[in-house]
């Protein structure tokens, strides 16, 4: 029997994400996947999981999930207030648990948060992931956020004999050193209005969501190309005829008309995903030297990340008297 | 054919975008099959850190995996393989030639009579016009699977709907401007629908998910509002 997870309460946009879908660009299809992948790939390391396997994401409110098996969780991203059966929850490190009930509660100094879960979420592989395409309506959990009453299987993976929960004392925080309020690096297009971009502050529109990060502030003018439509990826930043830009996320369509400011680089984009409605932020143009070199600065500092966490994991993970 | 290469622009830490042209906003159907045939090329060489090639009107999107190579050689084996000299268009040998049943009119197509009215022609004569086109899907974007179809009479031309309708049925086939196009999926939607095909257009778990590839040639073939439904039943829901 495969062990059971039960939505009580969904929170506010709860989906199943992997690293994404690729390969059907051409067709429409979106990359999808988690906002932060390298969130992903750090709860799946710290629960057992391949780095790919299904994980949750919260935003802005977690959701109640009832477990009737032993699971091991990790909880990454932003704080998220965590209780199981009354027991306060810490991030970042691996958390047995007996059966039970999980409350997730609201996201803290930012916006969203992943929820990793030994064995992954079973759903099945739609176009080789099991990402949520929110527009497309299929992947994930049918296509669709979840909601109260649904149920999910897990995948196959060491189910914990414990009675309480089993918490390290150690944890892992990515971003321990990092400056929330530094700007947001973008690569200039040639559009005139690119460096503009760069000149105030912009603030998050309550009407951003996962396919993209709507900004108001005062508006740009663009070149009014006449708009054939072109390739866009996540990071693309868009500037609609109403001068407010748009920063296309992980659920970005794959053309787009509109003018082209720029994009902004790989090793900021996370950080977009923390913003919640009304948070405000300002860009900085770099070259794609710097992109390049933020995004192997990323890399290294993710290793080492893994490299020191390789013992006290490893010593978690065997204490674990699971059983298959 | 204008064969001078295409600029090179960053789209994203992981993506090139090739440019063909000028940047002219007019649809080139040359230069759009310029961008097939290079999309064909590269395709057939897919080297194992290429994840996504997605052509347009008049550019190619070339996402590649950087954790396997950097990004300016990746740029450099794209223009290098681009500037094999290929005696053979790609293109010619992939294009498949897709024959898609569409009713016209009445409850499936409710714009054709207003659309008819503003250019000057009966409902019936529209439908023929519209039917008697050869098409070629320029690009797949919008939504998973939605075909634009350059090769779009001028003269059926239409502006698209001042306020955007907020649901346009699966499988309406529309014109928006100078293009025509097909919902695969309700969706809201501003183009003109002229009528619906009963085929299902995106299906994600059918390999390829979509009906139509970029590039293909689509001839449109009118039916009655019967076998639409007969077809109906057949299509998987």
């Amino acid at each position: 029997m495969s062990r059971q997870v039960q939505v009580l309460a969904p929170g506010l946009l709860t989906t199943v994400q992997d690293l994404g879908r690729d390969g059907w660009r051409h067709l429409g299809v979106a990359r999808a996947g988690a906002l932060d992948p390298d969130a992903a790939r750090l709860g799946n390391r710290l629960v057992g999981n391949d780095a790919g396997a299904a994980v949750l994401e919260l935003t802005l409110h977690g959701p109640t999930l009832c477990f009737d098996a032993p699971v091991r969780i990790a909880l990454i991203g932003r704080s998220v207030a965590a209780r199981f059966d009354g027991v306060a929850l810490p991030m970042g490190r691996p958390i047995e648990l007996p059966a039970g009930t999980l409350s997730l509660g609201a996201v803290r100094y930012g916006a969203r948060a992943w929820l990793a879960i030994g064995g992954g979420i079973a759903v099945p592989q739609v176009l080789g992931s099991r990402s949520t395409d929110l527009r497309g309506g299929f992947g994930g959990h049918e296509g669709r956020a979840l909601r109260a009453g649904d149920t999910f299987a897990l995948g196959a993976a060491a189910s914990p004999a414990i009675d309480a929960p089993r918490i390290p004392a150690w944890w892992a925080d990515p971003g321990f050193d990092e400056n929330r309020d530094a700007p947001v690096r973008y690569l200039p297009s040639a559009d005139p209005a690119a460096s503009a971009l760069a000149r105030q502050s912009w603030q998050v529109s309550a009407a951003s969501n996962r396919q993209g990060l709507r900004l108001r502030g005062v508006a740009l003018k663009g070149e009014r190309r006449g708009g054939l439509s072109e390739p866009v990826a996540p990071g693309t930043l868009q500037l609609p005829p109403d001068g407010q830009p748009i920063v296309l996320l992980a659920d970005a369509q794959t053309v787009g008309g509109y003018p082209r400011l720029g994009h902004v680089i790989a090793a900021d984009l996370p950080r977009l995903a923390q913003l919640p409605p009304h948070a405000s932020l300002r860009f900085q143009a770099c070259s794609v030297e710097e992109a390049q070199a933020c995004a192997i600065e990323t890399r290294v500092r993710l290793q080492r990340l893994y490299l020191a966490l390789e013992r006290p994991l490893a010593r978690f993970l065997a204490a674990s008297a699971g059983v298959a | 054919m204008n064969r001078r290469a295409p600029d090179v622009l960053a789209l994203a830490d992981d993506a090139w975008l090739l440019r063909y042209g000028d940047g002219d906003s007019e649809i080139d159907d040359a230069l759009n099959a310029r961008v097939h045939a290079d999309a064909a090329r590269l395709r057939a060489a897919a080297p194992a850190w290429l994840r996504d090639l997605v052509p347009a009107y008049a550019s190619l999107a070339v996402f590649f995996d950087t954790a396997a190579i950097d990004a300016v050689p990746a740029r450099d084996w794209l223009l290098a393989c681009l500037d094999a000299d290929e005696a053979t268009d790609a293109r010619v040998a992939t294009a498949r030639e897709i024959e898609i049943p569409v009713v016209y009119g009445g409850e499936h197509g409710p714009d054709l009579d207003s659309a008819a009215a503003e250019l000057g022609l009966t409902p019936q004569t529209l439908a023929e016009r519209h039917a008697a086109g050869r098409y070629t899907v320029a690009m797949i974007g919008f939504a998973p699977g939605f075909p634009y179809l350059s090769g779009l009479d001028p003269a059926l031309a239409l502006p698209r709907l001042a306020t955007p309708r907020t649901q346009v049925a699966a499988g309406s086939v529309a014109i928006g401007g100078a293009q025509t196009g097909i919902y695969p999926r309700a969706s809201p939607g501003g183009w003109r629908i002229l009528g619906r095909t009963p085929l299902t257009l995106f299906d994600p778990q059918r390999d390829p998910p979509t009906a139509l590839l970029p590039g293909d040639r689509v001839r449109f073939v009118a039916i009655d509002a019967a076998q639409f439904a007969r077809l109906s039943q057949l299509a998987p829901a």
